[in-house]
């Protein structure tokens, strides 16, 4: 059960072909789904300030246009499924890599892959990396773009628990996936992007 | 002073050179011909014209007819600079941008070097301003053109890393900080690469024709220096701004990158 203060609010959020409106609340995760192309990257980026859209959207009753969209992006945090690098090693990337060692490893990779080369990076790896240097940041809502879609059973596992803990933390979290078994098992609620509209599975 | 005067006909056999180029073009299959031939009737008609117009601008030596002179080669400048860019930016952005970036550096540091260093009477004389504006504008221009070039491909290439650290909360100046650098490097190079070979590798152009016309080297040295001087500061000045106006362009007040703002020309 859930109070009605909700950690993040979308009202009417349109962006190209997507309009969606609900609500998200602290320590929940929802699952996003819906075919290839039908808008689910398009409404977290929205979400996330990183395209323009029409529409409200507020974090514990804050707008995003009340505060600077840095900051906005710093609290509600989108993570692609393909990030991008802009420096040479993985330790380049992150503002305190001694703090994200922990995250590092419980996704089981060596506290050594501060000085990787970014180009001799796996996919899986970068995905990884990727995920810990925005769940590093500490963001009160995460908005997760098929967070383990290159990675093996026992990677995802692993990240499936590490998210879990942040939602048991109060972290919101919003996560788009395929896989409607992973779906069931992450998330409290489910909703379909369908022709534009986002509508909520029945439980 | 005294040099040896060529007249239109002197310059026929060295045309030859550049038949000699088609003709290689043709044998090797390398489709420059037409380019080729194209370039070199502009580059005649051109110069044949604007020997034609300087020789009216000097006798005039008239600030109005040096300064329509001068805003008309800003203007060929400016459209040079949209023309060369792969992906310019949309509406009147690229030829806007090119034009007050080209017009803003070169007339700042030519009128910099006419009231300081030459101080011709009139300050605006022509036979000063324009050949020293002419050679200001075309190294800016170059400048310009690259450093845009290589920021807008740079932004799409490196999409991802820039919109990552979008994502992770780093403002737009810092985002895109690698690919600005870049782009004023790739701006830069050629003024200084040309810089570093001069006088060991080549001789400029302007000095060698000092000296067929009968200047001491020594003296056309010294205005080669100027002139030198004179082109890294426009050149520097031109693309920092114009780089600099390209990444505000090309993100917005939210901090969002905005590669809707660019026209795709992939056949260029």
């Amino acid at each position: 059960m859930h109070c009605d203060n909700a950690l993040l609010e979308v009202r009417s959020l349109v962006r190209l072909h997507v309009d969606a409106s609900f609500k998200l609340h602290r320590g929940e995760c929802i699952a996003l789904q819906g075919a290839s192309g039908s808008g689910k990257t398009l409404l977290l980026r929205a979400i996330a300030d990183l395209d323009p859209s029409e529409g409200t959207v507020t974090l514990d009753g804050a707008t995003r246009e009340s505060m600077p969209a840095p900051a906005w992006r710093r609290l509600v945090t989108f993570v692609t499924s393909e990030p991008g690098w802009w420096a040479d090693t993985v330790r380049q990337h992150f503002a305190a890599w001694e703090e994200a060692v922990p995250l590092v490893e419980e996704l089981g990779l060596p506290s050594s892959s501060a000085e990787w080369n970014i180009q001799r990076l796996s996919t899986g790896e970068r995905q990884r990396l990727g995920l810990v240097r925005a769940l590093a940041l500490g963001s009160p809502v995460l908005l997760l773009d098929e967070p383990t879609s290159g990675l093996d059973a026992g990677a995802t596992a692993a990240v499936e628990a590490m998210i879990a803990k942040r939602v048991k933390a109060g972290t919101g979290v919003i996560w788009v996936t395929h896989d409607a078994d992973q779906a069931r098992r992450v998330a409290s609620r489910r909703f379909i992007i369908k022709d534009g509209r986002m509508t909520e599975e029945p439980a | 002073m005294t040099y040896i005067r060529l007249e239109y006909g002197d310059l026929l056999l060295p045309a030859l050179l550049v038949v000699m180029n088609g003709v290689c073009s043709i044998a090797l299959q390398l489709r420059l011909e037409r380019q080729l031939a194209i370039a070199t009737v502009r580059m005649v008609v051109q110069l044949a014209l604007v020997g034609y117009v300087l020789t009216f601008l000097f006798a005039a030596a008239s600030p109005l007819w040096t300064a329509l002179a001068a805003i008309v080669m800003v203007l060929f400048a400016s459209q040079e600079i949209g023309v060369r860019q792969k992906r310019p930016l949309r509406g009147g952005w690229s030829y806007g941008l090119g034009a007050a970036c080209t017009l803003m550096a070169s007339a700042t540091v030519t009128t910099f070097a006419l009231l300081t260093q030459l101080r011709p009477d009139p300050w605006y004389n022509p036979r000063y301003a324009l050949p020293l504006l002419g050679m200001i504008l075309g190294n800016t221009m170059t400048g310009i053109s690259l450093g845009l070039d290589v920021l807008t491909n740079g932004l799409v290439r490196d999409r991802a890393a820039v919109e990552a650290r979008l994502a992770l909360g780093d403002d737009r100046y810092h985002a895109l900080l690698p690919v600005t650098r870049d782009a004023l490097r790739s701006g830069l190079m050629p003024t200084i690469n040309s810089m570093a070979a001069m006088g060991l590798v080549s001789l400029p152009g302007m000095m060698t024709g000092q000296i067929l016309a009968g200047v001491e080297p020594i003296d056309a040295v010294k205005y080669q220096l100027l002139v030198m001087f004179l082109i890294v500061g426009g050149t520097g000045l031109g693309t920092l701004v114009a780089v600099v106006g390209g990444a505000y362009r090309l993100t917005d007040h939210r901090h969002r990158l905005r590669l809707d703002r660019l026209v795709a020309r992939p056949d260029t």
